[in-house]
């Protein structure tokens, strides 16, 4: 995905996705910072292992699990990235320990 | 025109279906009568134990059938499998019962005593009462609190909802005409055969099989039989699905094979009411932190409150009608720790028409 | 970390939710002068319709439209009210007296009050075709989600596919956004016109229909449209690679495209009420589940209210008229209005939301979705938690599975973390197709607290009493004592 050239200077923000740094505007949303910088999956399902991108954006769908700073199973879509968060695809089941 | 079933079997929950395929199995005709979608289903509900340890108190007979049960999961697991092609993740590597204090370690092990004084001075089956750092070395996530558990050999686990689906599966193989939204309002012995009817027309059969749970309560003095159930509620959270970490079922808290960790449970005498109490999850889920520090941060995707059919004294009753022969009932709180005896075992007994020896003492005369 | 203690644990009013109903009810709650708190999912106010409404980076306001900036009108008139927000506050129960379990950022905790107001809206319908789970493949809504809060949009090829207000409002807004639109599949079945025509007079005089032609004519005008579409296939390994389609029975060629977005309107959000206990029915012509409310939005429980697209789709207006009429009612129970007035202040809000709920029922018959869009077969996947799919489900109805809750224990379906969300209504919908009975006479998924998942460790922070206790120490086994 890509950023509309009709939009308001914000302050940056970096953050890792599984090793890798990107950059993306305070108040996104850490699922809009990885689509708009075309990184995913987000997660593997528990199931059957098939990736998985968001699919609702607004909470309910929980497609968007990612580890964030350590933590298993966040919905992306519902935290706001920071600078310096350490997000990861989440791959299956989550660890007790993570 | 369609031909009368040799047994009509009610209920067709995890008792009844296992009865009515083990029935099917022998060559008999078994239509199974089924409630709706919505009603209480302890089936459903229940913490899927194959589960041994404790049984039996005060009642040495059921400790043995319980035994027996445990012993035949494997042959049972196997057929069913075979038969449906599902996948019953049934596992029996024995089971814990955590304790977090050591008065009820103490209490633990009171219960293998008594067992085996009522049992004429000899264990009905293994036990041994494990201190923490032995708890230690099976389950390597246990908590600091944990003062240690009594474990048996003999417990395991299974996915109960898969053990269901099996059954129905096995029983459709099997030719059971199984016919759910059939609430039965009468049943009548007449010349010989029963006249049941329901709110979707009538059966008749030579023999009649009472595994309707709770109803059982209802229908049983329809055909002369005393069943004393109640419901006792019981409340269970479920986490998100974590990789594997718990090898050994314990009493409340349990790993199921798809990754969700089953957390239980309480004893609630609330008669039909199967709401979730905020106030017990909370003691549920504190008690869990305790033996599980780690399980402290995993997410909790549903929880439940079922409840048991729990006869007056806790012990299963099978019995058969003595004013109207060629009626049975079959019920337990136990229905996956029993279903192998259940289907390998009763179905036997109900074609012959008499149920055995080993089975009198779960009789309700025991009420009187 | 900012600490669970800095919120009151006692309000008269708590609102769930704060898009256009959770706002306006609250705003008017606390000018009537209650002590009223929003407990609200997202970072800011708006709901999904006002998303990111005060925030939005969007510099230039003709991409989203006039309307959107309503939402930020409301904000600052609630901003205004006294009324209390907690932002990322996600509502997992609501138990009686009222209790409203809340986890704020890892803590949870109860807020009590005399009533609730559940302003939790609506999500979009289902809409399982095959390959819905790519990556690649979302909700329309999910995409304007994007937009708004955040300017992003797909780059390369986009197919937006269904039917509804919101597909064409998304198509306008990213044409405006020059985003590259390959094309939109139309799946409104032509049969509907026939059901709608009846009421184009209601709709012709609400001021819906001006903007709904308006709309489509600037969509149609300038990306190409494809009408009568009766399957869509979503195609690709890792992710989408083309979109599959058949145009009156027939197979067309097909497109290829990174981005699918998927809409067939919007449905009520009922898990809370549900778990709540609220009694329920399904709505035969917005086709969904929806609480039982009276004129005010009470529901079966008194003092539970539900106002807005969650009571019934009616759109971000009618939510507001609708809430304003729970909050004067709620605020009437409370003693804030004096006697005999609470009709006549209602008068306005009544006219008003009438005058809009006249128009709807032309939308409703219009976009009513086909049944083939709605009730999958084959290796369509019904749960996308659980993976289960249309056969599966079909296959225990064939073995005398009656209903949704039968069929979640034999397939887990409904299970998984969204608890049912994605495939409630599909899974009754699916169940009384193949049973050939009503959806009534199906019903739906036994709904549960948590309605969102939560920590053990937040369930055991919460106060427990002894006599619960007790009910969870087992020294002796149940039914025998020593």
């Amino acid at each position: 995905m890509t950023r509309i050239a009709s939009c308001k200077s914000r302050t940056q923000v970096k953050f890792q996705f599984n090793g890798e740094t990107l950059t993306a505007f305070n108040g996104d949303s850490v699922a809009a910072a990885l689509l708009a910088s075309n990184a995913g999956p987000f997660r593997t399902t528990p199931v059957s292992h098939a990736p998985r991108n968001p699919y609702c954006m607004m909470g309910i769908c929980f497609d968007c699990l990612v580890t964030i700073d350590g933590v298993g199973n966040r919905q992306a879509c519902l935290c706001e990235v920071t600078d310096g968060m350490q997000v990861e695809t989440q791959l299956g089941r989550r660890d007790i320990a993570k | 025109m369609t031909v009368d079933p040799d047994v009509v079997v009610i209920g067709g929950g995890v008792i009844g279906s296992a009865i009515s395929l083990g029935l099917a199995m022998r060559g008999k005709r078994v239509t199974v009568l089924d409630g709706a979608d919505i009603a209480h289903r302890a089936s459903r509900g229940n913490f899927s134990l194959i589960w041994v340890q404790s049984k039996g108190l005060g009642m040495p007979g059921y400790a043995d059938w319980a035994r027996k049960a445990a012993l035949s999961w494997p042959v049972f697991a196997e057929q069913l499998e075979r038969l449906s092609g599902v996948d019953l993740a049934f596992i029996q590597p024995g089971g814990l019962h955590l304790t977090l204090s050591e008065g009820e370690l103490e209490a633990r092990k009171r219960v293998f005593i008594r067992l085996r004084e009522q049992c004429g001075g000899v264990d009905p089956y293994p036990w041994e009462i494990l201190d923490a750092a032995q708890v230690k070395r099976m389950l390597p996530e246990v908590g600091p609190t944990v003062t240690g558990a009594s474990y048996c050999p003999l417990d395991g686990q299974a996915n109960s909802l898969r053990l269901l689906r099996a059954l129905h599966i096995g029983g459709n193989r099997s030719n059971v005409s199984y016919r759910p939204l059939h609430i039965v309002t009468t049943i009548e012995h007449r010349g010989g055969e029963f006249v049941i009817k329901t709110d979707k027309g009538t059966f008749t059969a030579g023999k009649v099989v009472l595994t309707a749970g709770h109803d059982n309560a209802r229908l049983g003095p329809m055909v002369g039989l005393d069943v004393p159930v109640r419901p006792q509620k019981g409340e269970i959270l479920v986490t998100e699905k974590v990789r594997p970490f718990l090898y050994y079922p314990t009493i409340n808290v349990r790993q199921t094979d798809e990754g969700g960790v089953q957390l239980g449970d309480s004893v609630e005498e609330t008669g039909f009411d199967d709401t979730v109490d905020l106030r017990v999850l909370s003691a549920i889920a504190g008690r869990i932190t305790k033996m599980f520090p780690l399980l402290e941060n995993v997410n909790i995707v549903r929880t439940w409150g079922a409840l048991r059919v729990m006869p007056r004294d806790g012990k299963p009753i099978y019995d058969q009608s003595k004013t109207c022969p060629g009626a049975f009932v079959a019920t337990a709180h136990s229905g996956v720790s029993m279903a192998s005896v259940h289907m390998l075992e009763v179905p036997r007994m109900i074609a012959a028409g008499a149920l055995d020896a080993e089975l009198s003492c779960f009789t309700s005369e025991r009420f009187q | 970390m900012t600490s669970h203690i800095e919120y009151e644990r006692r309000y008269d009013v708590v609102v769930i939710g704060a898009g256009p109903a959770g706002l306006a009810s609250a705003t008017s709650l606390a000018e009537a002068g209650l002590n009223v708190v929003v407990l609200d999912e997202q970072t800011a106010p708006g709901g999904q319709i006002y998303r990111s409404a005060t925030r939005s980076p969007i510099s230039d306001p003709k991409i989203l439209g006039t309307e959107y900036y309503r939402g930020a009108e409301l904000v600052a008139a609630f901003e205004a009210s006294g009324a209390k927000y907690v932002p990322q506050a996600i509502v997992w129960s609501v138990s009686p007296g009222w209790d409203v379990g809340v986890s704020v950022r890892g803590h949870s905790f109860l807020i009590s009050a005399d009533a609730v107001i559940l302003a939790t809206g609506a999500q979009e319908r289902p809409f399982p075709i095959p390959g819905w789970t790519l990556p690649g493949v979302m909700t329309a809504g999910a995409a304007q989600i994007l937009l708004k809060t955040s300017g992003v949009v797909p780059d390369g090829e986009i197919v937006l596919a269904g039917c509804g207000p919101l597909l064409w409002l998304l198509a306008a807004q990213y044409l405006r956004a020059n985003a590259k639109i390959a094309c939109v599949l139309d799946t409104t079945p032509r049969s509907n016109w026939t059901k709608a025509i009846g009421y184009l007079p209601g709709f012709a005089l609400s001021p819906l229909a001006a903007k709904g032609a308006k709309l489509l004519l600037e969509v149609k005008s300038s990306t190409r449209v494809i009408a009568n579409v009766d399957s869509i296939k979503a195609v690709g390994e890792s992710g989408l690679n083309a979109v599959e389609f058949t145009r009156n029975g027939t197979t067309q060629k097909p497109i290829g495209a990174k981005t699918l977005l998927l809409h067939q309107g919007v449905i009520p959000n009922v898990n809370l009420s549900m778990a709540i206990g609220c009694e329920h029915v399904w709505d035969d012509t917005q086709l969904c589940f929806r609480p039982v409310t009276d004129e005010w939005g009470e529901t079966s429980k008194r003092g539970i209210f539900v106002a807005g697209d969650g009571a019934w789709i009616g759109g971000a207006v009618v939510a507001e008229h609708a809430a304003r009429l729970t909050a004067l009612k709620v605020a009437d129970r409370l003693g804030k209005i004096a006697a005999g007035e609470l009709s006549n202040r209602a008068s306005r809000d009544r006219a008003a939301k009438q005058r809009l709920v006249r128009g709807r029922a032309f939308l409703d018959k219009l976009y009513t979705p086909a049944k083939q869009f709605r009730v999958p077969e084959g290796e369509t996947i019904v749960c996308r938690c659980e993976e289960v799919t249309a056969r599966q489900l079909r296959d225990v109805v064939a073995l005398g599975c009656a209903g949704p809750n039968q069929a979640k224990a034999f397939l887990r379906c409904g299970m998984g973390p969204c608890q049912g969300r994605m495939c409630g209504v599909t899974v009754t919908e699916t169940i009384a197709d193949a049973r050939k009975v009503s959806v009534e006479e199906v019903g739906y998924y036994n709904i549960r607290f948590p309605i969102k998942p939560i920590s053990l460790g937040e369930f055991a922070a919460i106060p427990t009493t002894d006599e619960a206790m007790k009910t969870v120490v087992r020294e002796l086994p149940p039914g025998v004592t020593s």
